[in-house]
C-alpha cells in the first residue's frame, strides 16, 4: 500500500502529522543535548512523564497537561538540585527519575488505573491520537523549535565553549534553563509518538546519525531532522503495512538509518 | 575617575575557593597598548585573576572595572578578546567549520537579523586572515592539529574587534616552533593594531622578545613592572631556580 493511500485515512494523518512536528523538535534539541553530553536528561525527564501520566489519571485531568506540568517542574528540580546540592547531573537526574517513577507506579495503583491507558503511555500510542493532542504537540513543538532557532548562535557557541561565551556576555544559565525547560516539553510530546520508555530515541538517535556524516553544524542539524522525520514516515507505513507497534518500527527505522551512517562514516576514512 | 587610556583596574582583590585562599589583595592597571605577561607557579591564581577581571568570579573583596565602569555593569563585551586554557581541549568531535567557531563569538551577541550574512563572512574571513587560517575556512576544527585551533581561538576572539584580549596558557600542548611563530603573531597584533595583550604563561623565555610588562602572582602580586627589570628582580631568580616558571629561548 502506497503513501498516498495511507493518508487516506484520517487517523495516520494525525498521526504523520504530531509525528512529524514532534520528531523534527527532538531532533534539533537532540543534537544540542547530546554535543553538551547531556542526553540522559531525556531518559530521565521521560521517567518523571510516567508520575505525571499518572497523576492526571489519579484526579482525572488531562494526562498530557498533567505529564508536562510534573515534567517542567522536575526539570527545574535538576537544575536546582545541579547548582545549590553540589551534585552532578547524572545524581541529580537518577534522584528525580527514580521519584516519578515511584510516585507514578504509587499512584497509578491508588487510582486503580494500572492498565491500557497506563502502558500506551509507556509504549507509545500515535496511531490514536486525538485531534486535541496533535494541536497541542504541533503548537508546543512549533514553539520549540522556534525558540531554539531564535538563539541558534548563542545555543551554539555556549555548547562549543561555555567559558567563552560567558566571557563574551552570553547568558549561558538563561540558556541552560530554556534547554531544560525544552527539554521536559519535548519528552512529554515524544511519549505520545513512541512513549516513555522509547523517548530517549527521538532525542538521541536522529542526532548521533546527523554527527556521522555532518562536516559543520547545519549540515548536522539537517541531517539530524531528516533522519527524525523519515524514521517517523517510513516507521508510520511500515507498522501499518506489516501490523507492527508504531512506536517500535519508528525507533528501530532510525536505529537503522543511524547504523547506515555509521558504516559510510567508516568507509569514507 | 579612570585614566583615559586605562582599560582594566584591578583593585584590591581577594578571591578563595571555600576556605582556601586563592588570591590577596592584588592591585594594578592594564593601559592600552600594554603586552603584559602574567606569571607565577601552578596554582598561584593566574587562571582565577583572568576569570575576575572577565566577571566569571566574583572576588570576595576588592573591585575590578573595565573601561572605566565596574565589571558586573559593563556590557561591551565584543572589546575584550578571551581565549581561555582549554582551547587546546578542543571536542574532536564537534560538528563545527572553522568558519563557523569563529563566527560564534560575532552572531551570539547580536539578534539574529541584526548583520547580513556578507558582512558576517567578511568580518569572519578578516580575523582568520589575520592568523593566516583563512585557507582552512571550510575545514572540520576537530580535524586541524593543536596549533591551527589556538589560530582559530584567537581569530575568534579577533572577530568583534576587541581592543583587548586576555590569553590562558594559549601554547600548552603546542611544540616550540608553533609557539614561536604564534607570539610572532601575537607580537604584531600588539605592534601594529595596537591591541592590548594579557596573556597568562609560565614560561617567560618564549615571550622574552614581546612583552613590555610582567604581573608576577604568588597568591599576591609579587611583582608589577617592566619586562627587563623583572629579568633581573630577586622575584625572578627565586622562581626559575625553584622551577615554578620556565625559560625556553629561540
Amino acid at each position: 500500500m502506497g503513501m498516498e493511500a495511507l493518508l487516506g485515512y484520517g487517523f495516520l494523518q494525525r498521526a504523520l502529522l504530531a509525528g512529524l512536528f514532534v520528531a523534527f523538535a527532538c531532533a534539533i534539541l537532540g543534537l544540542f543535548l547530546v554535543l553538551r553530553r547531556d542526553a540522559m536528561i531525556g531518559h530521565g525527564l521521560s521517567h518523571v512523564t510516567f508520575g505525571g501520566v499518572a497523576l492526571g489519571l489519579f484526579l482525572n485531568l488531562l494526562p498530557l497537561v498533567a505529564a508536562l506540568a510534573v515534567t517542567v517542574l522536575a526539570s527545574l528540580a535538576i537544575m536546582k538540585l545541579r547548582q545549590k546540592a553540589g551534585l552532578h547531573g547524572d545524581t541529580a537526574i537518577g534522584i528525580l527519575s527514580s521519584v516519578g517513577m515511584a510516585l507514578g507506579v504509587a499512584l497509578a495503583t491508588l487510582a486503580g488505573r494500572f492498565n491500557v491507558d497506563l502502558l500506551s503511555y509507556l509504549f507509545g500510542d500515535i496511531l490514536a491520537i486525538s485531534p486535541a493532542e496533535v494541536g497541542l504537540s504541533v503548537a508546543l513543538a512549533a514553539a520549540a523549535v522556534a525558540l531554539i532557532f531564535a538563539n541558534y548562535h548563542k545555543l551554539m557557541y555556549a555548547t562549543f565553549d561555555r567559558e567563552a561565551a560567558r566571557a563574551s556576555g552570553v547568558r549561558v544559565a538563561r540558556l541552560d534553563l530554556l534547554l531544560t525547560v525544552l527539554t521536559s516539553v519535548t519528552v512529554v510530546l515524544g511519549m505520545k509518538v513512541v512513549g516513555i520508555l522509547m523517548v530517549t530515541a527521538l532525542l538521541v538517535i536522529p542526532a548521533a546519525a546527523g554527527l556521522q556524516l555532518a562536516a559543520n553544524f547545519k549540515q548536522a542539524l539537517v541531517i539530524s531532522a531528516v533522519t527524525a522525520a523519515f524514521s517517523v514516515a517510513a516507521g508510520l507505513a511500515a507498522s501499518f503495512s506489516l501490523d507492527l507497534p508504531a512506536a517500535a518500527t519508528i525507533v528501530l527505522i532510525a536505529f537503522v538509518v543511524f547504523g547506515a551512517f555509521f558504516a559510510a562514516r567508516q568507509m569514507r576514512r | 575617575m579612570s585614566e583615559p587610556d586605562e582599560l582594566v583596574r584591578v583593585e584590591h582583590v581577594t578571591f578563595s575557593y571555600n576556605t582556601l585562599p586563592v588570591l590577596e589583595d592584588i592591585s594594578f592597571s592594564i593601559y592600552r597598548g600594554d603586552f603584559l605577561s602574567v606569571i607565577g607557579p601552578n596554582g598561584s591564581g593566574k587562571t582565577t585573576l583572568i576569570k575576575i577581571i572577565l566577571g566569571l568570579l566574583k572576588p570576595s573583596r576588592g573591585a575590578v572595572s573595565i573601561m572605566g565602569r565596574p565589571v558586573a555593569e559593563f556590557r561591551d563585551w565584543s572589546k575584550v578578546g578571551y581565549v581561555p586554557q582549554k582551547a587546546t581541549h578542543i571536542d574532536p568531535f564537534f560538528p563545527a567549520s572553522v568558519r563557523e567557531v569563529v563566527a560564534m563569538a560575532l552572531l551570539s551577541t547580536r539578534s539574529p537579523f541584526s548583520k547580513s550574512r556578507r558582512d558576517t563572512d567578511r568580518q569572519v574571513m578578516e580575523a582568520l586572515r589575520k592568523v593566516a587560517m583563512e585557507s582552512s575556512r571550510n575545514a572540520a576544527i576537530g580535524s586541524l592539529s593543536g596549533g591551527q585551533q589556538q589560530r582559530v581561538m584567537i581569530a575568534r576572539a579577533l572577530v568583534t574587534s576587541p581592543e583587548i584580549l586576555l590569553l590562558d596558557e594559549p601554547t600548552t600542548g603546542v611544540d616550540l616552533e608553533t609557539q614561536h611563530l604564534f607570539y610572532e603573531m601575537l607580537h604584531e597584533l600588539n605592534d601594529r593594531q595596537r591591541i592590548t595583550i594579557v596573556l597568562i604563561t609560565h614560561d617567560i623565555g618564549v615571550v622574552n622578545r614581546h612583552v613590555k610588562k610582567v604581573a608576577c602572582l604568588n597568591q599576591q602580586l609579587i611583582y608589577h613592572g617592566t619586562h627587563k627589570e623583572f629579568c633581573q628582580s630577586e622575584a625572578f631568580k627565586i622562581l626559575i631556580a625553584e622551577g615554578h616558571i620556565v625559560s625556553h629561548s629561540h
